[in-house]
């Protein structure tokens, strides 16, 4: 056998090994992609892209946050996307200048507003309820529930997209500065809890081996309800951001969107075993994802060659995940 | 003539800590060998060699003549022997004649001929003597019909040698009966058996020979009737004390006033099928042993007491006040609970040494409104019980507690059980699988918290380390108390022998 091969496979692999390892990998790899194409793609660095590019993240990353946190306790949420779908049409219904339940009050939007996070909270509460007292699988409950949240909101508004929403409540969407401020604080809170609560650290006690939670004391079922309650208020906040910057209640929003959410999570880093999972990792990955989104967008690329692409990256990016952790084992 | 089985000097260790051997020994054709010892004394350890669960470190066997090292299960089976767990192999969502031709189904192609599996089927049941349809499914069997249809699968590929493990744990009086005269029947067929039971009235009435094993080496072997209960019991427990555990001090807190309540009162508690009427007291500064076979329904019973199991009947009080509700209410009142298994559920091994030892703690460092953690204060306390149970300070806090080794990781989950500052511990298996310098610590912290009022109850199946600990060893047998020796009548061999099932 030549030797030279194994010692240089050897060095590279020592010397790949710490950025491999870095939890920083992904926002590498964003710069990398940023740096690449910047050059060759007209209008990627300009400011209006960046501005466009950062009103796509903000939504997604807020849902992708609500995500993490399901992961983390070890679940899954596939019902974020109607969530976003039929709390944007209920708010819309609420507030919208033509038949809306408040048209014209000053009071609309705040209620609006209110009133689709608490139906966001109401659906998670619901799918944890499911999932710790009637002990079905997340995988099942939230898919079902996907399923038919998603046809009550096309069922409730006939498949109509629903106009006229107050200014007051599109400001929220528009103005790039207040929904970047809405998703940084959203996203700042979700670490701050996960890092700094006892709710945080259950979450990830569980996540990582729910019966040493229980026998600990943690309130496991509690815990893990309040994190599919948790995903659903992010959905919701989500869906406030989309509707506000489309100036549309519409019955389909968010639908293309699951992918992305968990792709953009799981490729971050945060495991889909539990436990294993942070707010930052997740920020990395939206960035990252939405990144890829808008230079190939740029580029001309076609929807449907994107998302091959997209299904290649997150592939890819799982089995980093797998290679890196047996890599580091060795 | 040339024995059927033969071992010749096989050994076997774990992590450098040798738990067989050398062993040597054969077996006839024709011929029930009696296999006993106490927990841990490698019964099972050589079985799974024989069985081709584990490679032997050093050593041969023969059988039926040649040489035999098989090594999966299935060429154990394909050289002609046949394995019947103590913990059953049978799937209970498939039929009877299913699971007894899983891995060489009758085909035709690739479709299964089920008319003559279930005639190849029905055959073997009435050879056992069991009176079932083929396509019974097994969930529907009774615990001692699943032991015959083991045996049946044994039959099934005409095993030469059957080995029974605790075949009569969970068997009625009738059901015995039924495998003993099963047993004989098979011998007479020319076929022999290994029999490995702690019921050793069965081992003395069915066995033709026995052999004894402890601490891994055969130390007796003969016809049985050269053998008597006291004499077995003798020879499976026979080791001398070490000087490994602390000296026991005078028992002050012991002395309270006998009006004072006890810490722990246990009275009645039943749950049909895992322990019926369990009575004692647990009083302040007492170190009390629970001792039994497995499946005696120890682990059970510490688990009903501390809300992970429920009970139907019974009650439970802590200082004279009765103790209900979850894990969560009774460690606010004092309780804790080390489990027997570390991976299970004593540790997030994925998580780390911080997070592991503060989990239990946790909510008592928290401030409102959304129960944000003192971090400062946290850090101090890790820092503390760290220094208590003598974790090496090497080992940092960020660590996954599972790049740790198995005292370690118990220091650990011992830590995060005092930290709460318990008033009354349940420690099942606290040395597991852990080193000596390990274990002897883990006496001194039990002392210490025994000393200082709280009560400790140790689950254990090394009864050296029981007589070595306690204060009082209370024996449970088949779900019931049979026993309860203070420390002036420890005596291994009555221990044992009220551990035995009657």
């Amino acid at each position: 056998m030549n030797a030279a091969i194994p010692s240089f496979t050897r060095t590279l692999a020592a010397r790949l090994r710490p950025i491999l390892a870095s939890e920083y990998l992904i926002l590498l790899l964003s710069g990398l992609v940023f740096g690449i194409l910047a050059p060759i793609t007209p209008g990627l660095a300009s400011a209006d892209n960046v501005q466009n590019l950062l009103g796509n993240l903000a939504p997604l990353l807020v849902v992708a946050v609500g995500q993490t946190l399901v992961l983390i306790v070890g679940g899954i949420d596939l019902s974020v996307t109607s969530t976003i779908a039929l709390t944007s049409v209920v708010g819309a219904f609420a507030m919208n200048g033509e038949s809306g339940w408040l048209k014209g009050s000053a009071i609309a939007a705040p209620v609006a507003v209110a009133a689709m996070l608490a139906l966001g909270a109401l659906i998670g509460l619901f799918n944890g309820l499911a999932i710790t007292r009637l002990r079905m699988p997340a995988f099942i409950v939230t898919l079902t529930s996907m399923m038919f949240l998603s046809g009550l909101a096309v069922w409730l508004t006939q498949s109509q997209p629903i106009y006229g929403l107050p200014a007051g409540f599109t400001r929220l969407g528009s103005a790039l500065g207040i929904a970047v401020l809405i998703a940084s604080a959203f996203t700042g809170l979700a670490h701050l809890i996960l890092t700094r609560s006892l709710f945080g650290h259950w979450l990830r006690a569980v996540g990582f081996n729910a019966r040493t939670a229980r026998v600990s004391g943690v309130p496991v079922e509690g815990v893990i309800t309040a994190a599919y309650v948790a995903s659903g208020v992010f959905a919701a906040a989500a869906s406030i951001l989309y509707t506000a910057r489309l100036e549309t209640g519409s019955p389909v929003l968010g639908q293309r969107i699951l992918l992305d959410v968990i792709g953009a999570t799981v490729l971050g880093g945060t495991s889909l075993f539990g436990g294993r999972g942070k707010v930052l990792w997740t920020l990395f990955g939206v960035l990252f994802l939405s990144l890829l989104d808008n230079s190939l967008n740029l580029i001309g690329v076609s929807h449907f060659t994107l998302m091959m692409i997209k299904g290649c990256v997150i592939l890819f990016a799982a089995f980093l995940d797998t290679a890196r952790h047996r890599w580091l084992a060795a | 003539m040339t024995p059927l089985l033969q071992f010749q000097a096989i050994e076997k260790s774990f992590f450098g800590v040798r738990v067989l051997g050398p062993v040597s020994f054969e077996l006839g054709a024709g011929r029930i060998l009696g296999l006993v010892g106490e927990n841990g004394a490698g019964k099972s350890t050589l079985m799974n060699v024989l069985g081709g669960n584990l490679p032997p470190d050093a050593g041969t066997m023969r059988f039926q003549g040649k040489t035999y090292a098989p090594a999966t299960p299935a060429g154990a089976r394909s050289a002609g022997l046949g394995f019947v767990h103590q913990e059953l192999n049978l799937f209970p969502n498939l039929t009877v004649a299913e699971n007894l031709f899983l891995t060489d189904f009758p085909t035709r192609g690739p479709f299964i001929r089920r008319a003559e599996l279930h005639a190849r089927a029905a055959e073997l049941l009435t050879r056992v003597g069991l009176p079932l349809s083929p396509a019974t499914k097994v969930e529907q069997l009774s615990t001692g019909e699943r032991q015959l249809v083991e045996v049946a699968r044994a039959l099934s590929f005409e095993a030469r040698l059957i080995i029974l493990d605790e075949p009569t744990t969970s068997l009625s009086t009738r059901e015995c009966e039924r495998l003993f005269a099963l047993v004989r029947q098979l011998r007479s067929e020319g076929r022999s058996l290994i029999y490995i039971s702690h019921a050793l009235g069965d081992v003395l009435r069915l066995a033709d020979d026995v052999v004894v094993l402890r601490d891994g080496s055969v130390v007796a072997h003969g016809p049985a009737a050269d053998f008597d209960q006291p004499r077995l019991i003798t020879q499976m427990v026979g080791r001398e004390l070490r000087q490994l555990f602390p000296e026991r001090r005078a028992r002050t807190a012991l002395d309270a006033p006998a009006a004072d309540p006890p810490l722990l009162q246990v009275r009645e508690l039943s749950q049909p099928g895992v322990i019926r009427n369990v009575s004692f007291d647990l009083r302040r500064g007492e170190v009390l042993g629970l001792s039994g076979l497995m499946g005696a329904g120890r682990t059970e019973l510490a688990r009903i007491l501390f809300g992970l199991d429920p009970h139907s009947g019974g009650t439970i009080a802590v200082a004279g006040r009765p103790l209900n509700g979850s894990p969560r209410r009774r460690i606010q009142r004092g309780m804790a609970f080390l489990t027997e298994s570390r991976r299970d559920d004593g540790l997030c091994l994925e998580a780390s040494v911080a997070d592991n030892l503060a989990l239990v703690t946790l909510p008592s460092y928290t401030r409102p409104p959304l129960r944000w953690l003192n971090v400062t204060g946290l850090r101090s306390a890790l820092a503390k019980i760290r220094e208590a149970v003598r974790l090496q300070p090497k080992l940092r806090n960020e660590q996954p507690v599972k790049t740790l080794s198995g005292g370690n990781q118990q220091k650990i989950v011992l830590g995060k059980w005092l930290l709460a500052g318990p008033q009354v511990l349940i420690l099942d298996e606290p040395t597991r699988g852990i080193d000596v310098g390990a274990k002897s610590e883990i006496y001194q912290l039990i002392h210490d918290l025994a000393d200082r009022g709280a009560g400790v109850l140790v689950i254990s199946s090394d009864l050296e380390e029981l007589t070595g600990l306690c204060d009082r060893i209370l024996v449970l047998s088949q779900g019931r108390l049979t026993g309860d020796f203070p420390r002036p009548e420890f005596d291994r061999e009555r221990i044992l022998s009220a551990a035995l099932p009657s």
